[in-house]
């Protein structure tokens, strides 16, 4: 067995044993004996537990890490692509204005569209959002903005997130009975996440996340520069754009069904870069591994820290992050980029 | 930009979800009730200082709703200029492009007004307003009852309509009495109040909550107390398990909320109030304002309370 091959399957058992550990630990007690025979059984019900005991694992345990899981792969996969193809470790999944684009979608849903249909409306307009949002920045770069270098497309994507946050301010505060509803859905709602959720998530991410998966290699030529790239016979523009359509597609899923959760997709490859090296080959699986315990690790902070309350997700994916980032930092002595 | 989001969010949260709690300062120490309708000029006393009216007041305008409910209560609808654009009830009441939230002095000042009424300081607004010569009154959300009460005969006295305030209040009291009285207390009910669908809900810390605790409920979020300041967001998994006799819903408006969509929740098809048929929506507005139509809310609590009851006995 190779080195990598052993650290491979280490992320794989760290993933398996969050996605254990998410199942079996909630605000409502559930022996963990009885949880274990409900999953090893396929959901067959052991004597020991409730009804309503199996409703709460199989209808709001499983899809709700399931879709911890899959969002912090999207995120930290799109976030790991975005910095080697923008060389910029600063970059982010929302870098061109997938999260702006996002909010104004789910704004102008909840402002204009029925209030009965806003389970389905929301996610949807947040999605669209997010692409356009992400289009109009690549082709405002491209276009106007002279080519297609790294510089030209964050600028794109910093007027057309301006722009896009700039009308859904005005369309919040002519309309501000939709405040509440816009910023609870903003903010993240891994709270409310079913296999509706799940199976909205599932197709995009998974696509998303493997195409990424087989451009790594050439994440690690792009790198070096664009120059240098094309003169190893690499066709940046093309790259480029296959990995924003990508990462935009796995962001907009998990913008969709997550709302915005922030600092995932920085903190996680720069960890992962601290444990494994800076080579993509590796930094990209391991971000898609450990992006998605991460983030069903911090759920589970989330739901159980001041139980029966909740945290809002987003404000705890920072403060457990940030510590265990600089620990990494300081651990390895190693330097960032 | 996440940052700003929480902030905005609580903000909101702050402003919409609900009224105050029951450590916000009492809104009116009591105003004299000695004074008669017409005597001006009159001499309010609130938490936040005196203020003093020279002449009944023409042209008020109110940037809260609540307010506005209560001057259209007590008689003085025909001296309102201008309310809020969230003051829609009642229907006769003059609304406008006016915001309580994001206040335009300039704005507000158009109008020409001799009293502004407001229940959110987002900054200066008062002084602003004093500023220009206007009287302001500042009616913060009620902790309590007795806080209503107060707000009411302050309007009373303030709009030269005192008589008609103290008959209000008094009407609301034994209205409120006849209600908490019909309703068999303490049979150990349980509920859960929803302000929106993420599972926000109230303790009963909270204005609301308190309702909820004169017919005798449990509130099932007192068991996430200190989390949210009185407002917590509760898992799903707890609210299941807590599995309680009644849900309120005050997110018809918000968000769409029905009996029909909370069924369709993953889980919740199996909770006894779900099946039994005690999903309760509410009118969002009501119940998160502290105005005169506090009495129809804990009338609407009281009536859901009994037909559990009857459906138990049955």
């Amino acid at each position: 067995m190779t080195r990598g091959t052993r650290a491979l399957l280490l992320g794989v058992a760290v993933l398996l044993v969050s996605v254990l550990l998410g199942l079996l630990v909630g605000p409502v007690r559930i022996a963990p004996g009885d949880a274990l025979g409900w999953l090893v059984s396929f959901g067959h019900r052991p004597s020991g537990m409730s009804l309503q005991q199996a409703a709460i694992l199989a209808d709001l345990r499983l899809p709700r890490v399931i879709v911890a899981g899959l969002v912090g792969a999207a995120l930290s996969a799109s976030g790991a692509a975005y910095q080697a193809v923008f060389r910029n470790p600063l970059a982010d999944p929302y870098l061109l204005g997938a999260a702006a684009g996002a909010g104004l979608g789910a704004t102008v849903a909840v402002a204009f569209g029925p209030a009965t249909a806003f389970e389905i409306t929301v996610p949807l307009a947040a999605f669209l959002g997010a692409l356009a949002g992400v289009g109009l920045a690549y082709g405002l770069g491209r276009s106007s903005l002279g080519g297609r270098s790294a510089t030209s497309l964050i600028l794109g994507g910093i007027a057309v997130a301006s722009f896009l946050t700039a009308v859904q301010t005005f369309i919040q505060q002519q309309r501000s009975e939709t405040l509440r509803q816009v910023y609870s859905w903003i903010l993240g709602r891994l709270g409310t996440a079913g296999w509706d959720d799940a199976r909205v998530a599932v197709p995009s991410v998974v696509i998303a996340v493997a195409t990424l998966w087989l451009v790594r290699r050439l994440l690690d030529v792009i790198e070096v520069g664009d120059l240098e790239a094309e003169s190893l016979g690499l066709n940046v523009g093309r790259l480029r754009l296959v990995v924003v359509v990508a990462a935009s597609l796995a962001t907009a899923a998990a913008v969709s069904v997550a709302g915005l959760i922030g600092f995932v997709g920085i903190i996680v490859p720069h960890t992962v870069r601290l444990l494994t090296g800076t080579s993509y080959r590796r930094v990209l699986p391991f971000s898609v591994l450990f992006g998605a315990a991460f983030l069903i690790l911090v759920d589970l902070v989330a739901r159980t820290a001041i139980a029966p309350a909740e945290i809002p997700i987003g404000v705890l994916t920072a403060f457990l992050g940030a510590p265990f980032f600089v620990l990494a930092l300081r651990r390895s002595g190693r330097r960032i980029a | 930009m996440i940052h700003r989001l929480i902030g905005g969010f609580a903000a909101v949260l702050l402003l919409l979800a609900a009224c105050g709690e029951a450590s916000t300062p009492p809104a009116g120490s009591g105003p004299s009730p000695t004074e008669t309708a017409a005597d001006f000029p009159v001499t309010i006393e609130t938490s936040s200082g005196s203020v003093r009216i020279d002449e009944r007041p023409t042209r008020i305008v109110s940037l809260s709703p609540t307010a506005t409910e209560m001057l259209f209560a007590i008689g003085a609808g025909d001296q309102v200029a201008a309310v809020d654009d969230q003051s829609n009830y009642p229907d006769d009441a003059p609304m406008t492009k006016l915001s309580g939230y994001e206040p335009n002095v300039e704005a507000i000042a158009s109008y020409e007004p001799d009293l502004v009424v407001y229940a959110t300081e987002p900054g200066d607004l008062g002084s602003s307003l004093e500023g220009l010569g206007i009287t302001t009154l500042f009616q913060p959300a009620a902790a309590t009852l007795k806080d209503v009460y107060g707000q009411i005969e302050q309007l009373g006295l303030a709009t030269g309509n005192a008589d008609r305030a103290r008959q209000l209040v008094d009407r609301m009291k034994s209205d409120i009495e006849s209600i908490t009285d019909g309703v068999g207390k303490a049979r150990g009910l349980t509920f859960y109040h929803e302000l929106d669908d993420t599972y926000y809900s109230v303790t009963s810390s909270t204005f609301i909550g308190q309702l909820y605790s004169l017919v005798g409920l449990e509130n099932i979020a007192d068991e996430a107390k200190g989390a949210g300041g009185g407002y917590p967001q509760l898992s799903a998994e707890y609210i299941i398990q807590a599995d309680p006799d009644l849900i309120f819903l005050a997110d018809t408006k918000c968000c769409g909320q029905s009996a029909r969509t909370v069924a369709k929740r993953p889980g919740w098809d199996r909770m006894t109030a779900v099946r039994d048929g005690n999903v309760i929506p509410l009118d969002d507005d009501v119940a998160s304002r502290w105005g005169p139509r506090v009495v129809d809310y804990l009338r609407r609590i009281a009536a859901a309370v009994e037909r559990v009851e009857q459906g138990m006995a049955a």
